[in-house]
């Protein structure tokens, strides 16, 4: 039996308790040990993701969810920090009828992923009087992203976070859209305004300051949207969201 | 050489980064789980950079997978000679194990069998390990609960094997060898006398939890007396080493981890008055 033989087996049996897969490596207590092993790592990393998702809907159904999700799909990663990105689409996929459950984990997922983002400069509030305005292009920063949401599931998160009491799960009036980012190595989360989220969404690989001002008098038919292009500016700048393209 | 040249750290874990960063702790280096911190970026990052200003960091390994019948993953590598060469590493380890094949990774320390295609493997991607990361590593001897008829060797004369063919030192775990000699009835000394033990570089103290049918490998527990009756036999034999203490679940108190380490320490002082 070769190498390569004896690891399809296992895997087979890790993933699939393939008992003629176990049968052919061998007999002994020790097979179990591995496969215990094998789904409580990944249980435990499920939990360990979304804390505040496993709040939400309790033990016994967020486990039932994570336990046909590892039944489902084996990580394929080098590292077990990849396992749980998928897990919000299988969540979401359970609570159809229950938005807020999906969106609940794209935002913890949104959030630990900000945590161990690039490292990168960032637009600071003392780059504000020392950029050429005239030249300067911005982008998102590398650890934020923009996260659309129809439900209160950020509130739900913020309540779960503190340890108080959660409110109901609600639709909202028109969806929203939300930016995760780091700052000071915190994951932060806040809901843009309409014209800021607008910018946000068109920034790519850069957008010049011109170029917002414009966007902003386009929004609001305003014919000096300077004043509101420096109000946002010097919070991106204090948030620290932004970099120099 | 002496005992006194030897080092003495922990592994250094979640609850206890504030105090590597802001208190002098008595230790002569620190090891981190390599994949941790092979992050992007971050306050792991951070932490790992701060933390090393202040100690030798030695890089310990769980997903190289240099037992895979299907290869080595570029991309790990390529993210570990990142970290490698941003940290400088005392040591960079990894385990005699196998955790991924193509297309699934097991995220766990898994046996293989000791044959000779198994060593013409491991040694190949050990090579290649150290031919990417620029350096000799180091290979930890496995605990394990699974052992395989198709074995042609000891995992003793395989681990001598493999440092002869790669150059690569040796990581010996003595909670490791005790766990598996119960397991699978072999005698822990002659596991101890088989090894080219001039190529020992760093060893791991730990503990273990007690199963149905099997020791478990838990690394939850102190060092129990057995484990340190066998280090004294180890450190009697050994050069110059890096010893630490491997705690990886149900962390103690930093004060009770330095406790056990200063217990390594009069231990291999004793080979000095021996």
């Amino acid at each position: 039996m070769t190498l390569a033989a004896i690891q399809n087996d296992f895997r087979l049996w890790l993933s699939k308790a393939d008992d003629a897969a176990a049968a052919r490596i061998g007999d002994g207590p020790g097979l179990a040990v591995y496969q215990n092993n094998y789904r409580v790592q990944l249980m435990d990393c499920l939990e360990s993701a979304y804390p505040q998702s496993l709040a939400w809907l309790g033990d016994a159904a967020f486990r039932a969810v994570a336990a046909h999700h590892v039944d489902r799909f084996a990580p394929d990663s080098w590292t077990i920090d990849d396992y749980p990105a998928d897990f919000a689409t299988t969540l979401a996929t359970f609570y159809p009828d229950d938005p807020e459950v999906g969106e609940l984990a794209i935002l913890e997922l949104a959030l630990a992923n900000a945590f161990v983002a690039l490292d990168s400069p960032v637009l600071t509030t003392s780059d504000l009087p020392a950029t050429d305005w005239d030249r300067a292009s911005l982008r998102l920063a590398p650890s934020a992203k923009l996260l659309t949401m129809t439900t209160n599931a950020a509130a739900i998160w913020s309540a779960l976070a503190q340890d108080e009491e959660p409110p109901a799960a609600a639709l909202l009036h028109a969806p929203v859209t939300l930016m995760t980012w780091r700052h000071d190595h915190i994951s932060c989360y806040r809901t843009l305004d309409g014209d800021e989220a607008a910018i946000f969404r068109s920034l790519g690989d850069g957008l010049g300051f011109a170029d917002i001002c414009a966007a902003l008098a386009d929004r609001a038919g305003d014919d000096a949207p300077g004043g509101r292009a420096g109000l946002l500016l010097a919070r991106w700048a204090t948030e620290q969201c932004l970099a120099f393209a | 050489m002496t005992a006194s040249s030897s080092l003495f750290g922990l592994g250094m874990r979640t609850p206890h980064y504030a105090h590597f960063l802001d208190e002098d702790v008595p230790v002569d280096f620190v090891e981190v789980i390599s994949e941790n911190f092979m992050v992007a970026g971050g306050k792991l990052r951070d932490i790992l950079r701060r933390v090393r200003e202040r100690l030798p960091v030695a890089l310990h390994g769980v997903s190289m997978s240099v037992g895979s019948a299907t290869g080595l993953d570029p991309s790990y590598l390529d993210r570990l000679r990142a970290l490698v060469d941003e940290v400088d590493p005392l040591f960079v380890s990894d385990h005699l194990c196998w955790t991924r094949v193509a297309g699934f990774s097991s995220h766990d320390l898994l046996p293989i069998p000791y044959t000779a295609e198994a060593l013409d493997i491991v040694s190949a991607h050990v090579r290649q390990a150290q031919d990417a990361l620029g350096r000799a590593m180091l290979i930890e001897n496995p605990s394990s609960y699974v052992g395989f008829a198709q074995s042609e060797m000891s995992e003793w004369e395989f681990l001598a094997a493999l440092v002869e063919r790669t150059g690569c030192g040796l990581l010996l775990d003595v909670n490791n060898i005790y766990v598996s000699a119960h397991n699978h009835g072999f005698d822990p000394l002659a596991y101890v006398a088989g090894l080219p033990i001039e190529h020992v570089r760093q060893i791991h103290l730990a503990g273990h939890s007690q199963g149905e049918h099997l020791l478990i490998d838990t690394h939850d527990q102190p060092v129990p007396d057995p484990v340190w009756a066998l280090y004294r036999h180890v450190m009697r034999r050994v050069g110059r080493v890096a010893v630490m203490i491997e705690r990886d679940d149900n962390i103690p108190p930093l004060p009770d981890l330095l406790a056990e380490l200063d217990v390594a320490r009069a231990l291999a002082g004793e080979r000095l008055a021996a």
